[in-house]
């Protein structure tokens, strides 16, 4: 098997399977709870609006959040049932999100659906309405609104859209298990991407230690139009945007550029399997499959709907082994520590794995002994440990010019380092410092609000609404965060 | 005789270079107004960057050059815009001292936490994961964001709060604008009753996630007999021109969330 891949990068877990093996051979199961929580803020950009009240019956598939301009998803109703609660839930970002609380009464009633039939017939037009309307947000983590990904800005041109299958972050299995189960929907998914765009080729990469995804995707893209299989090597951060773009189609994505200025469109399979779901059966995005490990009695990948509580589905999962140290949304790499298990499942959750007292500790960081690990690691090829050094001194100037923007906070240098220092964290400081300077100053050119007590007034005002409005910050292990 | 050489050339080296140098320091001389440096002396010396100039020598430039006020240096205070006005020839206007004070009483143990957090010491990162550690959302983080920002020392972190020394602040700001929560503001220092709290939810959640949240309750202002009291956005606010330091609202609190200093 010829096998590509990206310069630099780590292996983490290399011995024990990149822990997936608790869970890699469970085939999918349903599960559904008694009560959703469906956040209002699912995507990147502006959060829904919810149109439902407390009392209100809604069905399957039913709009209760309207999109709030263009960068915003309509949220759907994952179950049927009576509304129970509109009101504020913490974010796993800065400030609380509006949420929907349903009462699931089981029966099961779905809105009418809209499908727009056979992916190979379907007027490529309406392809990218469907998807919108559909509410479908970039389902490997970033949870970027896939159709605002498929729109581009006038003289843009795509010649390739890329699958991402590699599934490069520890301990996830959600989308090997709906590799094998729905290997067929996800090529129908991007081939219906690929009519909507024009595009003539679609690549599916796949990391090589999972042979048999690879042997069911190269089945099912048998017989279709211009979809062939890449097997990648196992590395990561193989699934990163542009790795995997320079992986397979050797091209680089310029510093600061988005993916199409390489020509290229990069899709989750997930987000691939709910495009199908949305042209085909009209369905919206309102269940994914969560990969639930960790210090569980029983690890499951779940097809769970979106808004199931965490602690409904450790329950359904057996409960937990040991006591929990801290669970987190997403794989150990880029996942993020919840605040406790009240949070509900978002669009984007691929997984929740549980660390017990001991794997949750984090370690305090000792002086940096210069042997270059984390250069060899970094996948963009930045130089951590100096970026480092401007970033304990707070010398943001000098960590910009170091390229810190570029840091895709993979977390492979904070990895590989043998002091523990805390390299990928203070990224991250330096560049939500950075972002919110930048914004400042583009505020501070627009005309300045009256003086006086209006003013204060409305600064007061102000300092609420900013809260809500920060971005959501990640968490990587070292990154830390929340213990239960 | 070699030696004599060296020394003869060496010394016609000197002379040639030495005139050189002269006639250029005389040819390319750059009128520097001595009252930069005079300026430069006064001020605080912080390089806080309060005044929005690159450092204590921009600002001193700026001065000179009459685009900055000659009051413009916070920390340098009514002692440093007096010189400066002197040396300038103006008439220094001076207002009341400012002195940071913690809008906040949240500390641990009065503030109920959210989790335990144990990543990146740095208040705006903690405030970007799930909220924050607290489960006020108003409230001080305690992680020292304000504490390294402070270039004169007078912040110290006790308890999960920051603690603000009123003798050692000057007021520079850069506490202020480093709070991602916004709990530290700028008042006049006879501005001594202070409502220790900004959380503006019910006062059902507020008491929930404090001890010492301000409910907005509005006892405070029924007491102010001056009319300086308001309750708007769920808590109180004095207007520092109508109070008259009675205290007669700190008396009543029922949170405790009123002090004088």
């Amino acid at each position: 098997m010829l096998t590509k891949t990206f310069k630099r990068g780590v292996h983490p877990l290399h011995n024990m399977h990149e822990g997936k093996s608790a869970t890699r051979d469970l085939p999918v199961r349903e599960y559904v709870s008694d009560t959703v929580v469906i956040s209002m803020a699912m995507n990147i950009g502006a959060p829904a609006k919810p149109c439902v009240k407390k009392g209100d019956h809604v069905d399957i598939g039913q709009v209760i959040g309207e999109a709030q301009g263009f960068m915003s998803v309509p949220v759907h109703a994952s179950v049927s049932g009576e509304v129970v609660a509109v009101d504020s839930i913490p974010s796993l970002g800065a400030g609380n999100v509006q949420a929907v609380t349903i009462k699931n009464d089981f029966a099961d009633t779905w809105v009418e659906l809209h499908p727009l039939g056979n992916v190979e017939q379907v007027d490529p037009k309406a392809v990218i309405p469907a998807i919108q309307a559909a509410g479908i947000t970039g389902m490997g983590g970033a949870s970027f609104p896939t159709h605002v990904k498929l729109t581009f800005r006038e003289g843009a041109t795509c010649d390739t859209i890329v699958v991402n299958g590699a599934e490069c972050e520890t301990h996830l299995t959600a989308d090997y298990r709906l590799m094998l189960e729905h290997s067929t929907r996800i090529v129908d998914g991007l081939r219906a991407v690929m009519r909507a765009l024009n595009v003539p080729k679609g690549i599916i990469g796949i990391e090589d230690n999972k042979p048999e995804a690879i042997v069911a995707m190269e089945q099912a893209c048998q017989g279709r139009a211009g979809v062939s299989v890449q097997p990648l090597k196992t590395k990561y951060p193989q699934g990163g945007e542009k790795q995997l773009i320079e992986a397979i189609t050797g091209r680089q994505v310029p510093s600061g550029g988005l993916p199409i200025a390489a020509h290229v469109v990069v899709l989750n399979v997930g987000t691939c399997a709910a495009i199908a779901d949305a042209v085909i059966d009209g369905k919206p995005l309102i269940q994914r499959i969560c990969t639930v490990t960790g210090c569980v009695r029983k690890p499951s990948n779940l097809m769970v709907r979106i808004g199931t509580i965490t602690e409904d589905i450790i329950g359904e999962c057996g409960g937990y082994s040991e006591t929990p140290g801290k669970i987190v949304f997403g794989g150990m790499m880029t996942g993020i520590a919840i605040p406790n298990d009240q949070m509900p499942v978002f669009k984007s959750s691929n997984g929740i794995v549980v660390l017990n007292e001991k794997q949750a500790k984090s370690k305090d960081e000792s002086p940096c002994i210069h042997c270059g690990r984390c250069v060899a690691a970094c996948p963009i090829g930045l130089n951590p440990y100096q970026i480092k050094v401007a970033a304990d001194k707070s010398d943001f100037a000098a960590a910009e010019k170091l390229h810190v923007m570029d840091c895709i906070l993979c977390g492979s240098c904070a990895y590989q380092c043998p002091s523990r220092r805390w390299l990928t964290p203070s990224f991250k400081f330096c560049k939500d410092h950075i972002t919110a300077e930048a914004k400042a100053k583009a505020a501070a050119s627009k005309p300045q609000p009256p003086s006086g007590d209006a003013a204060r007034n409305a600064a007061t005002s102000k300092d609420v609404d900013s809260m809500g409005k920060q971005s959501a910050g990640h968490a990587s292990k070292q990154k830390g965060g929340a213990t239960k | 005789m070699t030696i004599l050489y060296a020394g003869i050339l060496l010394g016609a080296l000197g002379i040639i270079f030495g005139a050189v140098l002269t006639f250029a320091s005389k040819k390319f001389h750059v009128e520097v107004d001595e009252r930069v440096a005079q300026v430069r002396e006064c001020l605080g010396g912080a390089n806080c960057g309060a005044c929005g100039y690159p450092g204590c020598d921009g600002f001193a430039a700026a001065v000179v050059a009459g685009e900055a006020p000659v009051n413009g240096c916070a920390p340098a205070g009514e002692k440093g815009a007096k010189a400066i006005g002197k040396i300038m020839g103006q008439e220094a206007v001076i207002g009341e001292k400012l002195v940071c004070r913690v809008l906040c009483q949240g500390s641990a143990g009065i503030a109920k936490d959210r989790y335990q957090y144990d990543g990146y010491q740095s208040c705006s990162t903690a405030a970007g994961l799930a909220g924050g550690p607290k489960d006020c959302r108003f409230a001080c983080l305690g992680l020292g964001d304000c504490m390294d920002k402070c270039a004169f020392g007078a912040i110290t972190m006790e308890n999960g709060l920051c603690k603000v020394d009123p003798d050692k602040c000057t007021a520079c700001g850069a506490c202020v604008k480093a709070c991602p929560r916004n709990v530290l503001k700028l008042l006049p220092v006879s501005a001594s009753v202070i409502v220790r709290c900004r959380n503006s939810d019910t006062a059902r959640v507020a008491r929930a996630v404090c001890m010492d949240a301000c409910i907005g309750c509005g006892r405070c202002k029924k007491e102010c007999q001056n009319d300086a009291i308001t309750v708007e956005n769920g808590f109180a606010r004095i207007d520092p021109e109508k109070c008259t330091r009675c205290g007669a609202c700190a008396a009543v609190c029922p949170c405790k969330c009123i002090t004088i200093e």
